[in-house]
């Protein structure tokens, strides 16, 4: 009986809060919040917003970095599993990505421009002995007027997640054999891969596109770091009012959050506009015929054009590391002059933070954990499959916008009185934990072969008995891991904390942010580097522990 | 599984009259009568959260002690809300406000002036008066300190209670620029950019830092600086400020990154000057060397320099919200914040290094001492050096300058 409740109880604890809080910013974006003594609608605050100065730039900026992001992602990730397909490298790399995958945005963000600031890590290697620079040279390379270093930060982390998406995606398609076949009739490996394979599973790969999309047409952490200012993105400019000193600046606010609703809906409108007027050509193309030897180096150089960015995205990391150990470090020495623990220490001294930043993410990714396989179960008894409707709903909160809700379930929150407490905080990244964690599992779920579970019943096992002494031995590793996965997502979580902790929970992630501001480049760096090492310990777990159940466990393959 | 369900009820029901806010609440604003010792009884035992910007360890350490000492003493915990931005506190209240959370709110005190502490006022979210009824409140410098009891040209009516004060200089380090190079007034500002192009630069408008380094050129430039204590109206706006624009007209092609891009704080505008980028950092704190020097984010050869004209100088502030959960255990740190011995520890520029708001004339003579330093650092401003503050504008003219200087930067 419970377990049919799993399903609707999972959709309610995501939409719930979604939907009020897109309410709670609908209302101000068209003049109403009772509590100014504003009840009559009025078109007012999108005049105030039309009316800010820059706001076109702001939209541009947005807009272009968002798409570009997103597009080079793409490209970037196909390219790199069109030339790797089916290779060892690929298998060894699908190991190695989670990890890339787990580290949070906002440390990369925070690494990246360490590495390649006027004054970063680069310069200073090569200062002042090839470059003649004893002062860094006044050159925009982070937070660049055309948000390329934001792009930058963007691709480095989108990109190892939609390698990894084609990757399990491809393992539901026969790869290898289609690949054998297409080489046996002289065809070059990786432009056969975007023929044959790419065209079958793209599908299951669209729904983390417009993921990626959407959360690079609306972040607004990562755009604190890496974006220009002046004017910001239009995340950013919503984010800043919300906070503002004026508040009357509310409205244009919320007007703003819903704009970017709107440009979020137009770009994942025009990026399925794109899909069909792909798959026209790309059916063109293969019509044609060809076997593509001339254009598999274009896309091997693009694959390594990936490898490049993970590359980057180490390095990025190191500086960080660099940073935590740091005690001096001026310009133009290459390493830092003076070396201390005491950022670290500082850092370990604030373990309250650090306490409630694994709370959150070990109640939330559990809480989701056990919801999503409520929701398998469910549907494997009752013979249920969720339509594929029931999942896109799964996925609102990861193709809307943050900040066109968060303000408004702040609201919500503080009226059921629970606004500033964990359990607040912990509900509002159950919201992005569940659709990632359900994502994570389904797959391994279904694929479980169902003879299992027939044997037991067989054996006169009750279905609950099936369940804890079948599947979940047997399903430990990917359960393990769509609990490393919710748990590097809440982690990473900025906006939901901010606003559901009501400032009073902060995470390393809300501390790293605040911090990337301005304050201690080497507290900084520990801080990142803290909220980094977490989710990888977490990962790291989730795949030791189950072999050595299995060694507890004797005879289990 | 029950009580996920009933709470998901309430959510859901609450979520669909979330439409339906209905707040009316009036004015709240009421004298703080009862005598300091129920004060102290009823803040026994209680939570304080102080809702104050955290993006400075230095003051975040300060804070910290402060809440062992209340502990101790009061038996008041304390618990820092570290803020990317006042304004964010402000943002909470009125988001309480709007869910009718009259009382038991989560702001028991905020760290506030200027136009944070005006909006509060404007939209009657703050407790009190209150400052009558603390007892260090009698040692606060008011005739000699004016900005102690008048914000923003504003007078305070005891609805905040004041802190520290801090007074503008500017940061460079003596191992890279001479002093007799650098400029003392708004006008040399203009020569010196042109000479050091990119080396200099201040945090956006919109930040407090930011608005103050175009304020403090505008007290130089304007015509009339004395009309600036006055309300900014269309005409006087136009007027006063004309002389500012064509300055930062000329100096902005000359500025880091040639004016299009400005760091977003001053910590981040600090960082600048110690990578080397820039050669000149405003600040609001005289010992903001020293400090830097003592944490390690400065060069040991930091130093800072004031303007001949003198720079401007205000007050720092505590309020508590009218809806604050705790508002006798934040009236107990509010006076703690004014004892002798938390002044002086404040004073220190191996702490904090802001000026206290105490006149020392009216402390015994034990408490007299703490406020002497045997030595002075070399890396702190002599109080001649500093001057007197000059008394900060109305904060129309911040709010005007800050929308102003966006519409003439937005691209």
């Amino acid at each position: 009986m419970l377990l049919r409740l799993a399903p609707v109880l999972t959709l309610a604890l995501i939409l719930a809060p979604v939907g009020a809080g897109l309410l709670g910013t609908l209302l101000p974006a068209f003049g109403i919040l009772p509590a100014l003594g504003r009840s009559e609608p009025s078109l007012d605050p999108w005049r105030a917003l039309i009316a800010t100065p820059g706001l076109s730039t702001s939209l541009w900026l947005t807009i272009g970095t968002g798409l570009g992001a997103t597009a080079i992602s793409f490209m970037l990730a196909v390219a790199f599993c069109a030339s790797a397909a089916d290779s060892r490298a690929m298998r060894r790399m699908e190991r190695a990505l989670p990890a890339l995958l787990a580290t949070p945005h906002v440390a990369v963000a925070i690494g990246l421009g360490f590495l390649i600031a006027p004054s970063g890590f680069v310069v200073r290697l090569l200062s002042p002995e090839l470059t003649g620079w004893e002062r860094p040279p006044d050159i925009a390379t982070v937070k660049d007027p055309y948000g390329l270093s934001f792009m930058a930060g963007l691709v480095l982390k989108e990109t190892p997640y939609l390698i990894l998406m084609i990757a399990s995606a491809g393992s539901q398609v026969p790869v290898r054999a289609l690949l054998a076949a297409s080489r046996a009739m002289g065809h070059a490996a990786p432009v056969a891969w975007l023929k044959v394979v790419l065209p079958q599973i793209y599908g299951q790969i669209r729904l983390p596109v417009y993921a990626v999309l959407a959360f690079s047409l609306s972040v607004v952490e990562v755009a604190l770091i890496l974006a220009p200012g002046t004017p910001p993105p239009l995340s950013v400019l919503a984010a800043r009012w919300f906070a503002g000193y004026e508040l009357d600046l509310y409205f244009p606010a919320a007007a703003a959050a819903l704009l970017q609703v709107g440009v979020v809906l137009a770009g994942i409108g025009l990026w399925r506009g794109l899909e069909v007027g792909a798959a026209h050509l790309g059916s063109r193309i293969i019509e044609r015929g060809g076997r593509g030897w001339r254009s598999a180096g274009i896309v091997q150089g693009a694959g390594l054009l990936a490898v490049l960015a993970g590359a980057l995205a180490a390095a990025a990391l190191l500086t960080l590391v660099l940073w935590a150990f740091t005690q001096e470090w001026r310009f133009p020495d290459a390493f830092p002059s003076a070396w201390s623990l005491a950022a670290t220490g500082r850092l370990a001294s604030a373990a309250d933070t650090t306490g409630a930043t694994v709370a959150i993410a070990a109640l939330s990714a559990l809480i989701a954990v056990a919801l999503a396989l409520g929701c398998l179960e469910n549907e494997q008894r009752h013979g249920v499959r969720p339509g594929s409707r029931a999942l896109w709903l799964l996925a609102v909160p990861l193709l809307l916008p943050q900040i066109a809700f968060v303000f408004g379930t702040q609201v919500v929150l503080v009226r059921i009185g629970l606004d500033g407490t964990l359990a607040a905080v912990v509900w509002a990244h159950l919201v992005f934990v569940l659709p990632y964690v359900f994502l994570s599992l389904a797959d391994p779920y279904r694929a479980l072969d169902p003879r299992f579970a027939r044997i037991a019943a067989g054996l006169g096992a009750a279905p609950m008995r099936i369940f804890l002494a079948v599947k979940v031995p047997l399903l430990l590793k990917p359960i393990l891991v769509a609990f490393a996965v919710g748990f590097a997502v809440s982690i990473s979580l900025y906006l939901p904390t901010l606003f559901a902790g009501a400032g009073r929970i902060s995470t390393l992630t809300t501390e790293a942010v605040t911090l990337a501001s301005g304050a201690d480049r080497r507290l900084v760096g520990a801080t990142a580097l803290a909220q980094t090492v977490l989710p990888l310990a977490v990962y790291a777990l989730a795949l030791l522990l189950p072999s050595w159940f299995r060694r507890m466990r004797g005879g289990m393959r | 599984m029950k009580a996920m369900g009933a709470v998901l009820r309430d959510g859901m029901r609450l979520a669909a009259a979330a439409a339906l806010w209905l707040v009316a609440i009036g004015p709240v604003e009421a004298a703080e009568q009862r005598p300091w010792a129920e004060i102290l009884v009823k803040a026994r035992g209680q939570t304080v959260y102080w809702n104050a910007w955290g993006g400075d360890t230095r003051n975040n350490a300060y804070i910290a002690w402060v809440g062992e000492e209340v502990r101790r003493r009061y038996g008041v915990t304390l618990n820092h809300v570290k803020l990317n931005d006042t304004a964010e506190a402000v943002t909470r209240v009125v988001a309480e406000k709007a869910a009718g959370r009259g009382e038991g709110g989560s702001v028991d005190l905020i760290w506030i002036n200027g136009a944070n502490l005006t909006a509060m006022r404007t939209q009657s979210l703050l407790h009190g008066p209150f400052t009558q009824a603390l007892p260090n409140f009698a040692l606060v410098d008011t005739a000699g300190k004016p900005s102690t009891v008048v914000d923003f040209t504003r007078p305070v009516e005891g609805l905040a209670s004041p802190w520290l004060m801090a007074q503008i200089v500017y940061v460079y380090d003596s191992a890279r620029s001479k002093p007799a190079d650098l400029p003392r007034s708004v006008p040399a500002m203009l020569d010196w950019a042109k000479r050091n192009p990119g080396r200099l630069t201040h945090p956006t408008a919109s930040n407090f830092l930011g608005a103050t380094f175009l304020k403090q050129a505008l007290y130089e430039l304007a015509p009339d600086p004395a009309l600036l204590q006055q309300p900014a109206s269309d005409a006087a706006f136009e007027a006063a400020t004309r002389p500012l624009w064509t300055w930062y007209d000329a100096i902005r092609p000359h500025l880091w990154r040639q004016g299009r891009e400005f760091p977003e704080s001053g910590p981040a505008l600090n960082q600048l000057l110690s990578d080397g980028e820039i050669d000149l950092a405003v600040s609001f704190n005289p010992a903001e060397a020293v400090l830097g020097i003592g944490s390690g984010q400065l060069p040991a050869s930091a130093r800072v320099i004031s303007l001949e004209k003198g720079t401007i100088g205000n007050t720092s502030f505590v309020a508590i919200p009218y809806n604050a959960a705790h508002k006798e255990g934040a009236m107990v740190v509010a006076n703690f914040l004014l004892e002798p011995e938390a002044q002086a520890r404040a004073q220190d520029p191996e702490v904090i290094g802001l000026l206290s708001v105490l006149d020392t004339g009216k402390l015994d003579t034990a408490a007299k001492r703490l406020f002497e330093t045997p030595t002075r650092n070399p890396a702190m401003p002599a109080p001649e050096e500093l001057g007197q503050p000059l008394p900060e504008p109305h904060p129309t003219w911040m709010t005007r300058i800050t929308a102003e200087w966006q519409k003439r930067t937005a691209r």
